[in-house]
C-alpha cells in the first residue's frame, strides 16, 4: 500500500478497507508502463474456467449419476475405487460423513468439501491423469453427480447441470472457519492469531518433557 | 562428456600446464607429453572426470554426492517430492539444485518462454497479456525468501518415515531423517517483478479483494490470494539465484509469496483473474487445510510460524571426538525478520543466544551458530527462535495448546497431540521445536517425534 503516504494503525480494521478504495480510484488513472496487450475474448476464455462456490464460469451441459457410472468406471475408478472409496495412495472420494469430529476422521469429497463446486472444477481443470482436459462439460457434470451420488447428497437420477450445481448444500458446508474469509486486516500478520500466544503459554524455561 | 579422448588429452595437457604456472611452480614446464597425459597423479582427476570443456554450465566434484531424496511415503508411488537436504546445507541460500520441490503430478512441464504469456483478467479495468520479454521490462526486484511446503515437519510425515522405512528398508536406509521431516524447505534469491505492479497497470476495480492464480502444469494448480497480500510483497519470479528459474522450479515464470506457505507460489504461472471471493480450489479445502479434532477446519491460514532447526549435529550425525563443535541451523518467519535465536544444550533449563548471519533478509532462512564443548555426556540440544514482532516458537506441546485454544469447547494440548498421533490426517504450520538427542557414544538421534505414540 505505498500509494497513500500514511502510516497504518495495525489496530485499525476498517482504514485498509478505504486505503484499497482509495488505491482503487487512483488507480483507474491509467497504465504507468504501458507494456503488454489487450487479449482477445478467445484468448480470455480460454483461461476463464475456473469455477468457484457461485458458478459464474459454470459452462452449459448437464448429467446424473446414471451416466457418470460408467464413466467413473472407464475412466476413474482405476485409481479412486469401483465406489470411489479410493485405492492407497490416490484419494477418497466417498463416505466419512459424520466422522470429522471423532479420532479417525475420513476426509472425503463428500465428508469434507463445503462446495460441490470444488469437484466439479478440479475434475475438469485435473482428471482424469494423463489425460487432463478431456472430458466434456456434460462427462464433468455427470461424473460430479456420481460422486455426489455415492456420498448419499443427491439421487441418482438427479440431473447436475450450472444451475443445480450451485443449490447442493454439503453436509460439512460449515466445517470450516473463518467462515467468510476476509483479506487479512494486517498483510504481515495471518488471521490466525496464533503465534502471540506462546508469550503466555510459557511463563519459564524448564527441562523438555520430550514434546 | 562432449570431448573427444584425444582432443581432451591435449586439453589437459595446456590446462595442467596453466594450472602449474597459477601455482607458481611449472611441473610441466618441459613439454613432457607424458607427464601431460596422467596429470591424475595427486589430483584425484580420472579419465571419466569432466575437463574444463564440459563445464560450460557448471558442476560439482564428484566427491560431493549429495542429493534431494525421494520423501519418504512416495517411493514406489509418485517419487516425485525431492527434498532439500538440510543436513549438507552451509550458509543461508539453498542451492537452486537442492532447492525441495513438491509436484502434485507426474510431468514436469518444459515450458518455451517465446510461447509463454501472463494473462490478468477478472475485475480489472483493462485486461492485459504480457509476454515474458514484456515482463522482464517492467521494473524489477531481487530478494532473498525462504519457502516451505505447508506439511512440512508433520506428524503425517513422520508416520510416512516410519511406515517406509518398516516397508522399502533398502530404499529407506539413505533418507535422513532430517531431510524426511523437515526438508520441504529452501531459501533462495527470486528476481522479477511485483505483482501490485502488474496489477496496477490493469486497474483493479472497486469491491475486487482475491486474486484466482492458475499455472499451466498439467493440473493447472490454482489458488485463491487475498488481494491485500498480491498488492504487498508478492513478485512474479522468473529468476532464482542469478538464473532462470529451475524447470522443477516453475520455468519460465512463477508466483513467490514471501512468507506463506508453498501452496500459494504458484508454478508456471499463465493466468490471474482478479475476483471478489476466494474460489475453494482443491488445492485449498481437500488438501492444505487444517483439521481440529472437533471437526472443523481451518482455511486461508496461509502464514509460516517462526521456526528453528539445528541442522548439525542432527539425527544420524555421529560424534567422533569430545571438546569444540560448533552447532549451526537455520531460523525463519513468515512475518518479518528473524531477530534472535537461542540454543540450549541442556534439555531446555538453560538457553544461550545464538550469532545469526548477515545480513537478515525478512522471510527468509537465516544461519545461526553456536560455539559448544562436548564434554562426552548424554546432551539434548535444541534451538528457538522470535521474529522481530516478539514472536516466539512453541514446544510441540504448545503448538498443540493452541490448537486446542481455538476448539470450542477448549482442548487440552494432550487431547490435540492424541488427535495427530491416531487421526490419518495432515496437519500443517508444523513449527514445534526440534530437540536432538547426543548419546555418551556421539551418536544424534531425534529426541521429539519418538516420543509420540505412533504405530504403523
Amino acid at each position: 500500500m505505498r500509494c497513500i503516504p500514511i502510516s497504518i494503525s495495525r489496530s485499525s480494521v476498517l482504514l485498509p478497507a478505504v486505503l484499497l478504495l482509495a488505491c482503487g480510484v487512483s488507480w483507474a488513472q491509467g497504465p504507468t508502463y504501458k507494456l503488454g496487450r489487450t487479449p482477445t475474448e478467445a484468448e480470455v476464455k480460454a483461461w476463464d474456467h475456473a469455477v468457484g462456490p457461485e458458478g459464474k464460469e459454470l459452462p452449459a451441459g448437464s448429467g446424473s449419476a446414471v451416466e457418470g457410472a460408467k464413466l467413473f468406471a472407464a475412466r476413474c475408478s482405476f485409481c479412486h475405487g469401483k465406489n470411489a472409496e479410493g485405492i492407497f495412495p490416490w484419494p477418497r472420494l466417498a463416505g466419512g460423513v459424520g466422522t470429522l469430529n471423532t479420532p479417525t476422521p475420513i476426509r472425503s469429497s463428500g465428508s469434507y468439501l463445503p462446495y460441490a463446486t470444488t469437484i466439479w472444477d478440479f475434475i475438469n481443470r485435473a482428471m482424469p491423469r494423463d489425460a487432463e482436459g478431456t472430458l466434456s462439460p456434460s462427462e464433468v457434470y455427470a461424473l460430479t453427480a456420481f460422486i455426489l451420488f455415492k456420498n448419499g447428497t443427491i439421487k441418482e437420477t438427479d440431473v447436475l447441470d450450472k444451475k443445480s450445481l450451485v443449490e447442493i448444500k454439503m453436509p460439512n458446508r460449515d466445517g470450516f472457519f473463518p467462515t467468510t474469509p476476509q483479506a487479512n486486516a494486517d498483510k504481515d500478520h495471518s488471521w490466525l492469531p496464533f503465534w502471540d500466544q506462546v508469550k503466555d503459554l510459557r511463563k519459564e524455561d524448564k527441562a523438555f518433557d520430550g514434546k | 562428456m562432449i570431448a573427444k579422448k584425444t582432443d581432451r588429452r591435449g586439453f589437459l595437457k595446456g590446462s595442467a600446464a596453466l594450472a602449474g604456472l597459477a601455482a607458481g611452480s611449472l611441473p610441466f614446464a618441459s613439454g613432457n607429453a607424458h607427464a601431460a597425459d596422467e596429470p591424475t597423479a595427486g589430483l584425484g582427476v580420472t579419465p571419466d572426470d569432466p575437463v574444463i570443456e564440459d563445464l560450460a554450465y557448471g558442476g560439482r566434484s564428484r566427491f560431493e554426492t549429495t542429493i534431494r531424496a525421494h520423501s519418504v511415503g512416495t517411493l514406489n508411488v509418485t517419487g516425485l517430492r525431492n527434498l532439500t537436504p538440510l543436513q549438507d546445507t552451509i550458509g543461508a541460500i539453498t542451492p537452486a539444485a537442492y532447492h525441495f520441490l513438491v509436484l502434485r503430478e507426474k510431468h514436469l512441464p518444459n515450458i518455451d518462454p517465446k510461447e509463454h504469456t501472463l494473462l490478468i483478467h477478472g475485475m480489472v479495468d483493462r485486461p492485459l497479456v504480457f509476454t515474458m520479454d514484456e515482463l522482464k521490462r517492467f521494473p524489477s526486484v531481487s530478494e532473498v525468501h525462504f519457502l516451505e511446503c505447508t506439511g512440512n515437519s508433520g506428524v503425517m510425515h513422520y508416520k510416512s518415515y516410519l511406515s517406509d522405512q518398516k516397508k522399502y528398508p533398502d530404499t529407506a536406509k539413505d533418507v535422513r531423517f532430517i531431510q524426511a521431516l523437515h526438508g520441504r524447505t529452501s531459501s533462495n534469491e527470486w528476481t522479477g517483478v511485483r505483482l501490485s505492479v502488474l496489477l496496477k497497470e490493469c486497474g483493479v476495480q472497486p469491491g475486487a479483494a482475491w486474486i484466482v492464480a492458475e499455472g499451466n502444469d498439467t493440473e493447472k494448480h490454482a489458488k485463491s490470494m487475498p488481494l491485500e497480500k498480491c498488492l504487498d510483497d508478492v513478485i512474479v519470479a522468473y529468476g532464482q539465484n542469478g538464473e532462470a528459474l529451475r524447470r522443477e522450479q516453475g520455468y519460465p515464470l512463477r508466483l513467490l509469496v514471501p512468507g506463506w506457505q508453498g501452496v500459494n507460489n504458484v508454478k508456471y504461472l499463465r493466468n490471474i483473474k482478479v475476483v471478489d471471493k476466494p474460489y475453494y480450489f482443491q488445492s485449498e479445502t481437500t488438501a492444505y487445510t487444517n483439521l481440529r479434532p472437533d471437526g472443523k477446519a481451518s482455511i486461508y491460514e496461509s502464514q509460516v510460524g517462526p521456526k528453528s532447526l539445528i541442522t548439525f549435529p542432527c539425527d544420524g550425525d555421529q560424534l567422533k571426538d569430545l571438546g569444540y563443535h560448533q552447532i549451526t541451523g537455520l531460523a525463519w518467519s513468515g512475518r518479518g525478520a528473524i531477530s534472535r535465536v537461542e540454543v540450549s544444550t541442556d534439555n531446555g533449563r538453560t538457553w544461550k543466544d545464538a550469532v545469526l548471519q548477515t545480513p537478515i533478509y525478512r522471510k527468509a532462512h537465516t544461519r545461526f551458530r553456536f560455539d559448544w564443548n562436548w564434554d562426552g555426556s548424554e546432551a539434548v540440544i535444541m534451538s528457538r527462535c522470535t521474529n522481530e514482532y516478539g514472536d516466539i516458537q512453541p514446544t510441540f506441546t504448545e503448538l498443540a495448546q493452541m490448537w486446542g485454544n481455538m476448539a470450542e469447547p477448549h482442548l487440552p494440548a494432550a487431547d490435540v497431540i492424541k488427535f495427530w498421533e491416531t487421526a490419518n490426517i495432515s496437519e500443517f504450520l508444523n513449527n514445534p521445536i526440534q530437540s536432538w538427542k547426543i548419546g555418551r557414544d556421539g551418536s544424534v538421534k531425534d529426541a521429539l517425534y519418538t516420543n509420540l505414540n505412533i504405530k504403523v
